[in-house]
């Protein structure tokens, strides 16, 4: 079927399979339009983190154990590695979900050049740009803050692609199995510890080493830790792990995305 | 049997089959946070800077402050809003003989059910990992009952009357979840800037956070207490009183 459809308009179908339609119709179509305001709305939430646990608590919190650096500093990126996570998620999970469920915008896409890889790829694609917008704003945030050196805040930034593109790849592949809006609880019920104990707030020596093993495998430990390094000016060896994993991550996300959506929407 | 127990059967009833999902989001959530943060976080915070109190024993009756706050804002936004405007439950049960009051005050009593037994489980758990220093600390979970309620009534007071689902988010972001951060939950309101300062002690959060706190730590006096019960009481008061008239108004069009 799936080759039937791409057969029937060869010539017609985009070099990249119409990827870069679906970027600029979501780009139009986006609530607010602007994607300033769409930054500022992602960006609140994590900011006013930044200032009730960066400042409230790090007035309480001596220093950290192997980190040279003021509480709020350790902080903001772990908090900034979130945000860009929930951005692009937001976008590749409910997003997808209504555009596939209510909206019935991917089966009225196949009637057009755009292929499934399109789709697929255009989709994610979105997401990370949309992460990337999030992230511009929480590090002009913390950088105006003084909580990061501006060439620092350089390399972050490009960091902040390859979260977003893990998060949003991965998101789009578990989307295929969501089947009602109350299946998204179980999401949460996976994003909140990840969120909590991902070492976004305190080291991960805090933990026994049974649990710091646990704690190793979670992808937004390895966003965390990615963020962090390039934040602090800390870059080391073992970034290359953390570079790897998401690379790995969003390569399997979209094989496993552009799989489920063919056996979904072309049957 | 009154009127708006019938109101609160029919919602006893649904419950029935949606209270598992209810679980992660009022039960998990902050016991999550409580975990993370009490456990975690708290190691780093050194007990000096707390008047010798551990972090998890300052930390934990403010969160369930808060979450008392947060299950109220899910029901009394969210679900009074799909009440009258989704499912139109509220409607349905106007044209029975229950008048807009008995389905306030129906709806209203499920909602302190709702708050109250998460309370109780939070605070077991809380007394279970010995974040609590008072027998007193058993009126916390009537204190984040009333907490829960000074948010309700209001907000479900206000929500008949909202038309555009997104006004409900917008008071989460921008009013709800600085609140959330800014009662002391998670610091005292003494580490505030001074002109700040003033403005905690108007929030209703900070007066339920201060409460449960003081009761769970065994400092609680006569005075400080009476002055929140009366606060939280009458917010909850002011917002039944609004509530009457703006379901009549909203729901006997």
């Amino acid at each position: 079927m799936l080759q039937n459809l791409e057969i029937r308009v060869p010539s017609a179908v985009p070099r990249w399979g119409g990827a870069h339609f679906l970027v600029f119709r979501n780009l139009r179509v986006h609530t607010g339009g602007n994607p300033w305001t769409m930054a500022m709305y992602s960006i609140f939430e994590p900011i006013l983190y930044l200032l009730a646990i960066g400042v409230g608590i790090g007035q309480l919190v001596g220093d950290v154990e192997g980190v040279d650096v003021p509480y709020a500093a350790f902080v903001a990126p772990g908090l900034l590695a979130t945000a860009v996570m929930n951005s692009a998620l937001h976008e590749t999970m409910e997003g997808a979900f209504v555009k596939f469920t209510q909206e019935r915008f991917y089966q009225s896409i196949l009637f057009t050049p755009v292929s499934l890889t399109g789709i697929v790829v255009g989709e994610v694609a979105w997401a990370v740009l949309r992460g990337f917008v999030t992230a511009l704003g929480f590090l002009l945030v913390i950088t105006v803050f003084g909580l990061v050196s501006w060439s620092n805040a350089v390399i972050t930034a490009a960091g902040t692609l390859l979260v977003a593109f893990a998060f949003g790849s991965a998101g789009l592949a578990v989307t295929t199995r969501i089947r009602t809006w109350s299946d998204f609880q179980y999401v949460q019920l996976v994003l909140l510890p990840m969120f909590l104990f991902a070492t976004t707030f305190y080291p991960v020596t805090v933990y026994p080493r049974p649990v710091q093993v646990i704690v190793e495998t979670l992808p937004l430990y390895h966003a965390i830790q990615l963020l962090r390094g390039c934040a602090l000016g800390q870059l080391g060896s073992g970034m290359i792990v953390s570079v790897v994993y998401l690379l790995v991550l969003g390569a399997l996300g979209l094989v496993v995305a552009r799989r489920q959506w063919a056996r979904i929407m072309l049957h | 049997m009154p009127m708006f127990l019938r109101e609160f059967s029919s919602w006893m009833l649904r419950y029935r089959r949606t209270w598992k999902s209810t679980i992660v989001i009022s039960v998990a959530n902050p016991l999550l946070f409580l975990v993370a943060i009490g456990a975690g976080l708290g190691q780093l915070v050194d007990p000096s800077s707390l008047g010798g109190l551990t972090y998890l024993e300052f930390f934990a009756p403010g969160i369930l402050a808060a979450a008392a706050m947060q299950n109220a804002y899910i029901e009394a936004a969210f679900v009074v809003h799909g009440s009258l405007r989704q499912d139109k439950s509220y409607l349905v049960a106007a044209a029975t003989p229950l008048e807009p009051r008995d389905i306030m005050a129906g709806h209203m009593l499920f909602m302190a059910f709702r708050i109250g037994t998460s309370a109780l489980a939070f605070a077991a758990v809380m007394a279970a990992l010995g974040a609590t220093r008072s027998p007193w600390a058993v009126l916390t979970v009537p204190a984040a009952l009333l907490t829960g309620m000074a948010f309700a009534a209001p907000l479900a007071a206000w929500t008949v009357t909202v038309g555009r689902f997104g006004a409900l988010n917008t008071v989460f972001r921008f009013v709800l979840m600085p609140m959330y951060l800014f009662s002391g939950t998670f610091f005292g309101i003494e580490t505030l800037p001074d002109w700040l300062r003033p403005l905690a002690y108007v929030l209703p959060l900070w007066h339920g956070v201060d409460l449960c706190r003081t009761l769970s730590l065994g400092t609680a006096t006569l005075l400080t207490s009476a002055i929140h019960v009366g606060y939280l009481a009458a917010l909850t008061a002011g917002g039944v009183a609004v509530a009457l008239v703006t379901y009549r108004r909203h729901i006997h069009v």
